[in-house]
């Protein structure tokens, strides 16, 4: 199982020391296959010559990532600012903005920010004057969207093809849990002209609820790497009842508590905690995805997770219908 | 994986996993003159695996993955083994490869200098750089140049050469059948024949050649060569490029040192023959 000897070197980069080729090569796909070689990368200080520029080149991947984002970033607030709205950089792109551990070597995909559900037309509008445009054509998806997820239907710029997504809470309106919008964006912390980043508290509450709350764990080893390197920049006291008044306390105390058991000094798990722990670290020394069944029972639940029984069959019909399956 | 190997081409070290034997029997025999890498830390991780579960034994169908895949990747015959080996390789090199700036481009060396030739699929790039490599020319590679922005040169990457349907008996006649590979019949880009690199192209493949002339070859038309002005070449060099902008500014510089530094044609030829005459000669009055 590589992905866990991937945890432990992430942990104990000492560890590597000890590491044959055939270790490092069950290391490196692993690291590959969950968006962590960067992270890797930067943990690592020596490796065996044939392993240096396969960190090297990571690193410079990251770095060009990160500039890449900053980028983005500065042209989605150049075409906000007129509207004089907050606008909240969230995930990857808000760690490299505000010089985070978490963001170091990390891969940055899409730009994510958070604005005030009351401005959404005006930030639609705003970003499709200034060349961003929607990617899928797609009535339903398009409407489902709308009426049920805390984000736009993504954007993509025409010219710098990066894609934008557009939030208006951390969770879709689906959920059981309902997050606090407003006192996101009201806690915000300034960090340039018109962009903010979440407080350090909320930043660790939007990434647990985007891991456990949302989805199914699928990159989830680099979410809780993010939720581990973010944890010592919040108060656990502050944490827990900021947490609670999102609705996410369960959690986030769930987050805390793998985080340590993975990358930390240890915790004491739950059931339900292990069964979690064993679908993070279900990835072989290949890159391949392992406990297939596992992995399959956490995509159903992400379904559940997201929608009332009689919504997810409807949905699921709909979606069948036009010919999607389950990878 | 069950079945794997571990090849190294030029700088770059591939670790190839397979479900079934047969690819990875086919790459040991064609690649028996590489360097054995047993033990190696491999830049790379190909994954030869079946599309699906029932993919494995009935109808085998490939799905070419790895560190870096594709995810509508075309599913492909178990028959075409070989072939979806060798095309995990280029999909990670064109993917993944961050140390030299990558060309979609064959290349052979003559004298310590290298000739590049970049074209399209077909355009008989890969048929040239062969038939060169059976005349006193040393053959770097037929898919990828790599050109190195702190020097300037261009280094090998010499895989099997990779000839689709007439080029297959051309070059066949000259090599013989101990260095073909086998014939693949009806792939996505026709009938397909993997040639053997002769061994002076393995032996050398850690050295690279100053560029000294860059052609744009154009099979099946009347003999023609053209100027192509600067900014022409570059455009068509950032678009034969998979990591031009991966690479950032080193590229940018990289790359024009290269367009200004080296002399170019566009040349359309009938025949393989007829293009060798034409390369030998623009290589004397140019290189």
């Amino acid at each position: 199982m590589s992905a866990a000897l991937l945890v432990r070197v992430l942990r104990d980069p000492a560890v590597a020391a000890g590491l044959d080729a055939a270790g490092w090569n069950g290391l490196l796909a692993a690291a590959r296959a969950e968006r962590l070689i960067g992270t890797l990368a930067y943990r690592l200080d020596d490796a065996p010559a044939q392993a240096r520029p396969i960190l090297d080149d990571a690193r410079r991947d990251t770095a060009r990532e990160a500039q890449q984002a900053l980028w983005e970033a500065d042209r989605a607030a150049l075409a906000l600012a007129p509207l004089g709205v907050p606008v909240v950089l969230l995930k990857g792109t808000a760690y490299a903005a505000a010089g985070l551990k978490a963001g170091q070597g990390r891969f940055i995909g899409d730009l994510d920010i958070l604005v005030p559900r009351e401005a959404m037309p005006a930030v639609e509008q705003a970003l499709i004057a200034a060349d961003w445009e929607w990617v899928k054509e797609d009535a339903y998806d398009d409407a489902y969207y709308r009426q049920w997820m805390h984000e736009l239907p993504p954007m993509i710029h025409v010219e710098r093809d990066r894609l934008i997504d557009v939030h208006h809470t951390i969770l879709p309106l689906t959920a059981r849990q309902t997050p606090d919008a407003a006192a996101l964006i009201a806690a915000a912390i300034p960090i340039s002209d018109g962009l903010y980043i979440l407080s350090g508290e909320d930043r660790i509450v939007h990434a647990a609820a985007h891991m456990l709350a949302d989805g199914d764990l699928q990159g989830g080893l680099r979410n809780l790497w993010d939720i581990y390197c973010l944890l010592p920049d919040a108060d656990p006291v502050a944490l827990q009842a900021r947490a609670a008044h999102h609705g996410l306390g369960a959690h986030v105390a769930q987050a805390r508590r793998l985080a340590a058991a993975l990358y930390g000094d240890g915790a004491r798990l739950t059931v339900w905690d292990r069964i979690v722990r064993a679908r993070l670290l279900a990835r072989d020394g290949w890159g391949r995805e392992t406990r297939k069944l596992l992995v399959f029972a956490f995509y159903l639940r992400s379904h559940w997770l997201r929608m009332p029984p009689l919504m997810l069959a409807r949905h699921l019909w709909t979606k069948w219908r036009k010919g999607h399956r389950p990878q | 994986m069950r079945h794997a190997t571990t090849l190294r081409i030029g700088p770059a070290t591939f670790r190839i996993g397979s479900a079934w034997p047969q690819p990875i029997a086919d790459l040991s025999r064609l690649y028996a003159a590489y360097p054995a890498m047993t033990g190696a830390i491999a830049d790379f991780t190909v994954r030869l695996q079946p599309t699906s579960l029932m993919r494995r034994f009935v109808r085998p169908s490939i799905f070419i993955t790895g560190d870096h895949g594709l995810a509508d990747a075309a599913p492909m015959s178990l028959s075409h083994g070989l072939l979806a080996a060798e095309m995990g390789m280029n999909l990670q090199m064109a993917l993944g490869w961050r140390r030299h700036l990558l060309l979609h481009a064959s290349s052979v060396e003559k004298d310590g200098r290298a000739l590049v030739m970049t074209g399209e699929s077909g355009s008989g790039k890969s048929t040239l750089a062969a038939l060169l490599s059976e005349r006193g020319w040393r053959l770097m590679g037929d898919e990828f140049a790599l050109l190195d922005l702190e020097t300037g040169a261009i280094l090998p990457f010499p895989r099997l050469v990779s000839l689709k349907n007439r080029a297959i008996d051309v070059v066949a006649g000259q090599v013989g059948d101990a260095r073909m590979g086998p014939l693949l019949r009806a792939t996505a880009k026709g009938d397909i024949r993997h040639m053997v690199p002769r061994a002076d192209a393995v032996a050398r493949m850690d050295q690279g050649a100053m560029p000294a002339l860059l052609l744009f070859p154009r099979f099946g038309h009347d003999d023609d060569v053209r100027l192509v002005g600067q900014g022409e070449i570059f455009m068509r060099l950032t678009q034969a490029s998979t990591n031009y902008v991966a690479l950032g500014e080193p590229a940018f510089a990289g790359l024009t040192r290269f367009v200004t530094g080296v002399p170019a044609r566009a040349i359309d030829f009938p025949s393989g023959e007829a293009a060798i005459a034409m390369v030998e000669r623009l290589w004397e009055e140019l290189a």
